[in-house]
């Protein structure tokens, strides 16, 4: 018995070891993933939105996962007749996805706010800007997470 | 629970029309609700949910805040500045709660 048992547990784990191999990336990936496309669709009302005008500011690689110093800057002139009303921030290998959401206004003078945020785990950021035209963009940045910050 | 925000403004006096810029911290666990105790129960959510700033009572800049935002916030953004008056910023807590801190700008 416990030999089978044991040429069991070495058959499972060498199969996962492969499968990790193969699959490790993709896999992790599919993991990893939380509710922040949906978060994000429903953001948009299902729209696309197209990359570029947002600037996302975050460390390659975070040795602490519990402060991550983020910087979103969105190129606008924000006048009445143009400007950023809202940027959703979204972590997509969080327990949950939501991070910050920020609302500006023609008086905000620039669309640029900063703030601290938790990373459970190495991850992409992803921030969604929405113009007063009802236009979105979008940047997204990979941090490295060295230490988690959700704790245990 | 009084907790007294520290606020910065990176100038008091400013002509019409400069941006000025704001930056914030305040002292909150902000709890994620993610959490346990040593007995494995999980720990109740407890943070600041939403931020908010006016000057001379105009919300210039708000923010609604998620478990993902770090243990005792910092807050930095900007405002165009338009007239002289408070600069008001306003924190609410999940329990209602609210933490206000107040400063001045002076536009000539």
């Amino acid at each position: 018995m416990i030999t089978i048992f044991n040429r069991r547990q070495a058959l499972a784990a060498a199969a996962g070891t492969v499968g990790a191999l193969l699959f490790g990336v993709s896999s992790r990936q599919a993991l990893a993933k939380n509710d922040a496309e949906e978060v994000i669709k429903k953001f948009t009302g299902g729209k696309t939105p197209t990359p570029g005008r947002v600037k996302l500011d975050l460390p390659e690689i975070a040795e602490n996962g519990n402060t991550v110093p983020m910087t979103v800057a969105v190129e606008s002139p924000m006048t009445p007749q143009s400007h950023v009303t809202d940027v959703l921030v979204v972590a997509d290998g969080n327990p949950r996805s939501g991070v910050v959401t920020f609302h500006f206004s023609p008086a905000s003078g620039v669309a640029e706010a900063n703030t601290r945020i938790r990373l459970a785990a190495t991850q992409n950021v992803i921030a969604v800007a929405k113009m007063n035209d009802g236009s979105f963009f979008t940047a997204s940045k990979l941090v490295k997470v060295t230490i988690g910050g959700c704790g245990g | 629970m009084s907790v007294k925000p520290r606020i910065k403004l990176d100038k008091k006096e400013a002509k019409k029309g400069d941006i000025v810029e704001v930056k914030a911290l305040v002292s909150h666990v902000m709890e994620s609700g993610q959490r346990k105790d040593s007995a494995g129960n999980t720990i109740p959510r407890k943070i600041l949910n939403r931020f908010i700033c006016t000057v001379n009572g105009k919300e210039v800049f708000s923010a609604d805040f998620e478990p993902a935002i770090a243990a005792n916030p910092y807050i930095q953004f900007k405002f165009r500045a338009e007239e002289s008056g408070p600069v008001v910023l306003t924190w609410i807590d999940d329990d209602g709660s609210r933490i206000v801190g107040q400063e001045t700008i002076k536009v000539t």
